[in-house]
């Protein structure tokens, strides 16, 4: 062998599903010290197999079977740039180089499963500096921070933490809302499988800020290898102390434990999520009360996403003022964007609040992979709002998304090309609704199946102009009666395409032909 | 059932576990469930309707997961299930006569960057056509044998 020390193939579920386990065992077969990472994010590469050589990372991809024993020739003549999937020093291409990445800096990079790796690469510094300060301490940095939640409401993490750490009780909890059900996001799972670590120290460092003994992570059932990972990573803190009676000879508690959730997106709705981890059906609560005052079990609990709770470590290394210096206005920090759909360089990019929808699908995700015009893109799962090329000059902030009727939500954006019917998106919106509502409240639960009906008329030409305004009345009570945001926001990507995409509505419209019993959707 | 009392989520924990045992939650799991935990049975059975993973009878040998969602609908999911059903001669939701496939949906797999997304038997597949799909159902039958 060469003095090649290490190949590195991602164990992410993307590369996975792509074979990359196949090509793992490939170079271990051929006597390779092979370290399975999380994903860069380059998702268009994936597989991408990394082979590290004197302190640098060089990358070939997407790696086929085929590709392997050409690539260990390669690897052993020392000539990389012989194989045809060459890609040079990961670090230096123009996707990773652009980017700022505070929460995905380790992923990729480190073996997710080594505390060493971990402890290298900078990780449990900020753990080790909360333990040495007051809870009121910690809680200011975080409000000075700015930061917001990510999973999508955007309420300031620090009034949160706050409040939490106010609350007077026996029992405290830290629960991380792991059910990423939101079509066109993965940063979570990504994170979870790639720097599980990183999760852990944020939830241990909430839980010293706001006096919490215990905490919860609630985990999607879709997400096998990341609970493989996060068992495995949780075992390992235990061991290390991380975890458990005394935190890093902190003296103080913090345990943690992994939770499955059953198949329910309504599960990641807060108060939805918190009956489900009492083992009861995952219906919303009315608020008030507040679950950061009556949450789990009836006790004060700090509810947040997975990237909420891993901005944290970086926020207290660096302090709250350095990470408020980050992004625009009052989007503070970095957010990593999920570029999916039909888009040539789909994955995750990390950089501040701030870029243009523009910079993100065009100079970033590189146009359409199949080459065909951008007609829409849907930008916070499915809901947010579905946007035409005419506002994508718009500044992705909180803020700025607001002011054209959509929301960042958890930062996913998926691209649509010219054959995508609005009519069909919007109809789908409902039917989603209709299939995920919790029933708790009539709006969601009967407005979602009314919504496919009225939708289902116009596209026949049905009593049209009456059904459109029938649409419209069901859409503003929806967001007007609904308990939650399932029922209060599916009016979103309604709405959304009936402003911008008015022509897929009308009867008869272009993007669907009626003759002779036959119906043509493209 | 035992190891799950007490613990925060136990029943969906404990309802899990029986299903992983013997793939699917018989009537009887509610009786044993509801003295275990000392609830009703319709609490119980309130629980096991209200989520999408839990079912009352058997799947088929093979099940067959394809994402429904936005991301993978833009990479031409509703096409891609269409055929698949054309060529296992199934419907979404159902399971084939001879019991050898069930067919999902599912909501998202967060494969979304490298769509059309399925899963077979708890296998993830990304960039899925409808001859993966088939050939991997084939596999996995083969497997089984």
């Amino acid at each position: 062998m060469s003095d090649a020390e290490e190949i590195l193939v991602p164990l992410d579920s993307l590369a996975v599903a792509l074979g990359a386990d196949e090509i793992a065992s490939a170079f271990f077969d051929a006597d390779f010290n092979v370290v399975r990472t999380g994903s860069r994010g380059m998702h268009w590469l994936e597989p991408l197999v990394e082979v590290e050589k004197e302190g640098s990372r060089i990358g070939f991809g997407p790696i086929d079977p085929d590709d392997v024993a050409p690539l260990i020739d390669a690897i052993k003549s020392g000539d990389f740039a012989a194989h045809p999937k060459h890609l040079g020093a990961i670090e230096a291409m123009d996707w990773m180089k652009a980017q700022r990445r505070l929460i995905f800096a380790r992923c990729g990079v480190i073996d997710p499963l080594s505390l060493a790796d971990y402890e290298n690469a900078g990780g449990l510094l900020a753990l080790k500096k909360a333990a040495m300060m007051t809870p009121d301490a910690l809680c200011a940095e975080v409000m000075q921070s700015g930061l917001r939640g990510r999973g999508g409401a955007g309420f300031p993490a620090g009034i949160k933490w706050k409040t939490v750490a106010g609350a007077d009780a026996d029992q405290k909890y830290v629960v991380c809302n792991a059910d990423e059900g939101d079509s066109g996001t993965f940063a979570d799972r990504m994170i979870m499988e790639g720097d599980p670590f990183l999760l852990i120290e944020g939830m241990a460092i909430a839980g010293l800020a706001v006096g919490a003994t215990r905490g919860f992570i609630y985990l999607r059932s879709e997400y096998p290898i990341a609970e493989r990972v996060l068992s495995e990573a949780i075992r390992l803190a235990y061991n290390e102390d991380v975890l458990g009676f005394d935190v890093l000879g902190s003296g103080k508690r913090f345990d943690l434990e992994l939770f499955i959730g059953a198949g329910a997106y309504i599960c990641g709705e807060e108060t939805s999520l918190l009956n489900s981890l009492e083992g009861k059906r995952g219906e919303v609560r009315a608020k008030p009360p507040l679950p950061a005052l009556e949450g789990l079990f009836g006790k004060p609990t700090l509810v947040h996403n997975v990237l909420s709770l891993c901005a944290v470590p970086a926020i207290i290394v660096d302090g709250g003022k350095a990470y408020a210096a980050i992004g625009v206005g009052k989007s503070s920090g970095t957010m990593p964007f999920q570029l999916s759909g039909d888009v040539r360089h789909s994955g995750l990019y990390e950089a501040p609040f701030g870029l243009t929808l523009r910079d993100l699908v065009e100079k970033i995700g590189g146009g359409t992979r199949s080459g065909k015009n951008i007609r829409a893109i849907q930008i916070g799962g499915p809901l947010g709002a579905y946007l035409p090329p005419s506002k994508f000059d718009t500044a992705i902030d909180y803020e700025a998304m607001i002011a054209i009727g959509a929301g960042v939500g958890h930062g996913g954006v998926v691209v649509y090309n010219e054959e995508v019917d609005l009519l069909e998106q919007a109809r789908y919106a409902f039917e989603f609704c209709a299939e995920e509502s919790c029933g708790k409240c009539t709006p969601c639960r009967i407005g979602a199946v009314r919504g496919v009906e009225v939708i289902d008329r116009i596209k026949h030409g049905e009593d049209h102009a009456k059904n459109m305004g029938v649409l419209a009345d069901l859409c503003e009570l929806m967001i007007d009666g609904s308990l939650c945001a399932m029922g209060g926001m599916t009016p979103i990507p309604v709405q959304s395409a009936l402003n911008h995409f008015p022509e897929d509505f009308a009867f008869p419209s272009k993007k669907r032909t009626f003759g002779a019993g036959a119906e043509k959707t493209p | 059932m035992r190891p799950y009392v007490g613990r925060a989520g136990g029943l969906i924990s404990a309802l899990r576990a029986v299903q992983a045992e013997i793939g699917y939650l018989p009537s009887e799991t509610e009786g044993a469930a509801a003295t275990a935990f000392n609830l009703t049975r319709a609490e119980v059975k309130g629980v096991i309707s209200f989520y999408a993973d839990f079912v009352r009878k058997p799947k088929g040998e093979t099940v067959i997961r394809l994402c429904a969602a936005e991301a993978c609908q833009a990479q031409g999911s509703r096409m891609l299930e269409k055929e698949v059903c054309r060529r296992l001669a199934i419907e979404p939701g159902k399971t084939s006569a001879s019991g050898d496939l069930t067919l999902e949906h599912v909501f998202c797999l967060g494969l979304c960057s490298a769509g059309p997304a399925a899963m077979i038997d708890g296998v993830l597949m990304a960039k899925a056509s409808p001859e993966k799909i088939v050939s991997g159902f084939e596999a996995t039958k083969e497997l089984k044998k």
